[in-house]
């Protein structure tokens, strides 16, 4: 196995409720690693916890406890300016790339801003090294002049991506990177995602809804469930023989696509909605809705088990992982 | 075309701006039998939402030129008068719009907005209006519909909200409804319920339904017809099985292509159509798509017809000799 790049442990985020005692369990215990070179995909559904985990990598929210390692060194309660050289190694790229571009600055200045706040390379340097990351991103570098509002939906995108690469960092995490593009556009930008990883030897957590998009990109894959992770392993194993009945559930209630015979299987209509995260269920938080539950599974939480071949299932009836 | 409920003939939108003239749709011809359900794909800016609105005569903008014909049993919308055309809108076709929280007000209980629609269309008490809601919010998957329907929208889920969006549209048995993206803004497991209720009152109630979206898998799911929108007008109808097993046109392969398909090994590589959707503003003479079409040669600078040039069901709006397309479609992909 690879060198662990990143390493989460226990990592819990309660968020307080406005005006009372309640608190939103956002992230409620999760522990992953992200290896040196690899894709490492979250998936879940709306309200999870993936896009809070994904800030939490990066110290965006600190979190209410738990620790966040990047290279072995403890990153959670770094103050400010000893978090700075760390934030070069960790990019973020983010959903809409409407709002997470700065509609007042150029785009010379909007990618050539970590330079400056980094105080990296001198004003010659930061100019020919923007000039390159607009080509290396498949945008033209005479495009430094221009406002964000000029551009298309995925043409924003690549300048969000160039920003994110500027510093030469060694982990990208994306959340919904291309959920806001045309599929013609997101295969565009997935694409670019990947050569990028190839030619500047990345690490990245991908972060999206879309089990298809994630399916392509990851070669592992998280999937979340009110909080916490429910199932973790290799990709391909992952999706043709899920674990957890949540996975089995979540990747039958895709409509598959004529052609693909293959993917037909038996569509499990889940009960009811996610509950609240402010009052998770007990025990098994997925069993009020779980096809297999039985008593154990409202009473005890269920540990992340291993299931061999690098599979791991929090369940108390796990399914038969054939091909694992 | 056998007796055709819904006739879109030669459909054009146009609008002018500042800039220009925008042709958001450019020569629309789609039909729709009884009991059947037609799936519109394509992606932003592609037409599928301004020609349904243009269908239902919701566009009011005083800078839109509106053009063609749509014939309901024969009978022309374009040609009623607004109060007839009220008549028809709710009742003959109705809509499921994508946004429920945006399509609902809420500042007036879900009940009372059902309620209102079916006593603009039908002559019921207040009363009777109330037992009928009731009996819409059970049908579409309520619990508790009784006390439910003095909820005002905020107090539903997305999911539940779109359910009432369903109740109301089928609240005057209207024979065509019109599904604008209606799960896009749903999480998969909730998207899953939803295309097994619409899939339900589809058998029950037999109507037909015009579905609006994006997403090839939802298509898939519920259409038996599909036709493929690119730049304001069709480029390629069939049955779901051709047009998604044997497609015909290069904008079909390559949106294929873009999508990352679960259940099948990864690939390496996603076929991506290069370049960007062509401005509808001055777009370019001849086949829209040439710009980005890898396999382009003289002719498409002349615009292609809809045509069936493979089969009798099997509409394409391509140059390409139907003969060599499945080897040219095998190299782009690969």
């Amino acid at each position: 196995m690879s060198e662990t790049l990143l390493e989460a442990r226990d990592l819990v985020k309660h968020f307080p409720v406005r005006r009372s005692k309640d608190m939103v369990h956002a992230v409620d215990g999760v522990s992953l690693e992200v290896h040196r070179g690899e894709t490492l995909g979250i998936v879940g559904e709306s309200g999870c916890g993936k896009s809070t985990l994904g800030r939490l990598l990066v110290r965006l929210h600190d979190p209410t406890s738990g620790t966040v390692r990047f290279r072995g060194d403890d990153i959670t309660k770094l103050s400010r300016r000893e978090l700075r050289p760390y934030r070069r190694e960790m990019q973020m790229i983010f959903q809409d790339p409407y709002a997470s571009l700065n509609p007042r600055k150029r785009v010379g200045q909007i990618v050539s801003d970590p330079f400056q706040i980094h105080r990296a390379g001198s004003r010659e340097e930061t100019r020919r090294r923007v000039q390159e990351l607009l080509e290396v991103v498949g945008l033209s570098p005479h495009h430094v002049n221009r406002y964000p509002h000029e551009f298309s939906g995925g043409q924003r995108q690549r300048i969000g991506v160039a920003r994110a690469l500027a510093l030469s960092p060694q982990l990208i995490v994306a959340d919904e990177p291309v959920s806001a593009l045309d599929v013609s556009i997101q295969a565009q930008v997935i694409n670019l995602l990947d050569d990028l990883q190839d030619d500047f030897q990345l690490t990245y957590v991908f972060i999206a809804h879309d089990l298809g998009v994630v399916h392509h990109v990851s070669d592992r894959i998280a999937v979340m469930y009110l909080g916490v992770v429910v199932e973790i392993g290799p990709s391909d194993p992952l999706f043709l023989h899920p674990i957890h009945p949540y996975t089995e559930a979540l990747l039958s209630a895709i409509p598959p696509i004529e052609a693909d015979d293959e993917a037909r299987r038996e569509r499990i209509v889940l009960r009811g909605e996610v509950p609240s995260p402010i009052d998770p269920p007990s025990g098994c938080r997925f069993h009020p809705r779980c096809r297999y539950a039985t008593e154990i599974c409202s009473v005890e939480e269920p540990v992340l088990a291993d299931h061999g071949g690098g599979r791991f299932a929090a369940c108390h009836h796990p399914l038969d992982a054939k091909g694992a | 075309m056998p007796d055709a409920l819904l006739e879109v003939c030669d459909l054009s939108v146009s609008f002018r701006t500042e800039n220009g003239v925008v042709r958001a749709v450019d020569g629309l011809s789609l039909s729709l039998a009884l009991g059947e359900v037609v799936g519109i794909v394509g992606e932003s800016g592609s037409g599928k939402t301004v020609s349904m609105m243009a269908v239902m005569g919701l566009i009011r903008d005083p800078n839109a030129v509106i053009e063609g014909q749509v014939l309901l049993r024969g009978r022309d919308l374009m040609q009623l008068p607004r109060n007839e055309m009220r008549l028809v809108r709710g009742g003959e076709i109705a809509m499921i719009f994508q946004d429920p929280m945006t399509a609902l007000t809420p500042v007036y209980t879900v009940g009372w907005q059902i309620a209102e629609q079916l006593r603009a269309h039908q002559a019921m008490t207040r009363k009777q209006a109330r037992a009928r809601v009731a009996e819409l919010l059970a049908e579409v998957g309520i619990s508790n519909p009784g006390r439910r329907l003095d909820d005002y929208p905020h107090q539903f889920s997305g999911g539940m909200r779109q359910r009432v969006m369903i109740a109301m549209a089928l609240s005057c048995n209207p024979s065509i409804l019109i599904a604008d993206e209606p799960t896009t803004a749903l999480d998969v497991t909730i998207q899953a319920q939803i295309l097994e209720l619409m899939k339900r009152l589809q058998r029950d109630h037999g109507s037909s339904i015009l579905l609006i979206t994006h997403d090839m898998g939802v298509v898939s799911d519920l259409a038996e017809r599909v036709a493929v929108m690119y730049a304001g007008s069709v480029v390629e109808e069939g049955s779901k099985a051709d047009v998604f097993r044997d497609p015909q046109h290069p904008y079909t392969w390559g949106l294929l292509g873009s999508i990352p398909r679960v259940g099948r090994p990864r690939v390496r590589r996603l076929a991506a159509i290069p370049g960007l959707p062509p401005s509808l503003i001055d777009p370019p003479e001849g086949c829209r798509f040439a710009p980005r079409c890898p396999h382009r040669f003289d002719r498409c600078s002349v615009r292609p017809e809809l045509a069936p040039r493979v089969s009798a069901n099997r509409l394409d709006a391509c140059h390409l000799d139907p003969a060599i397309r499945p080897s040219l479609r095998h190299r782009s992909v690969a």
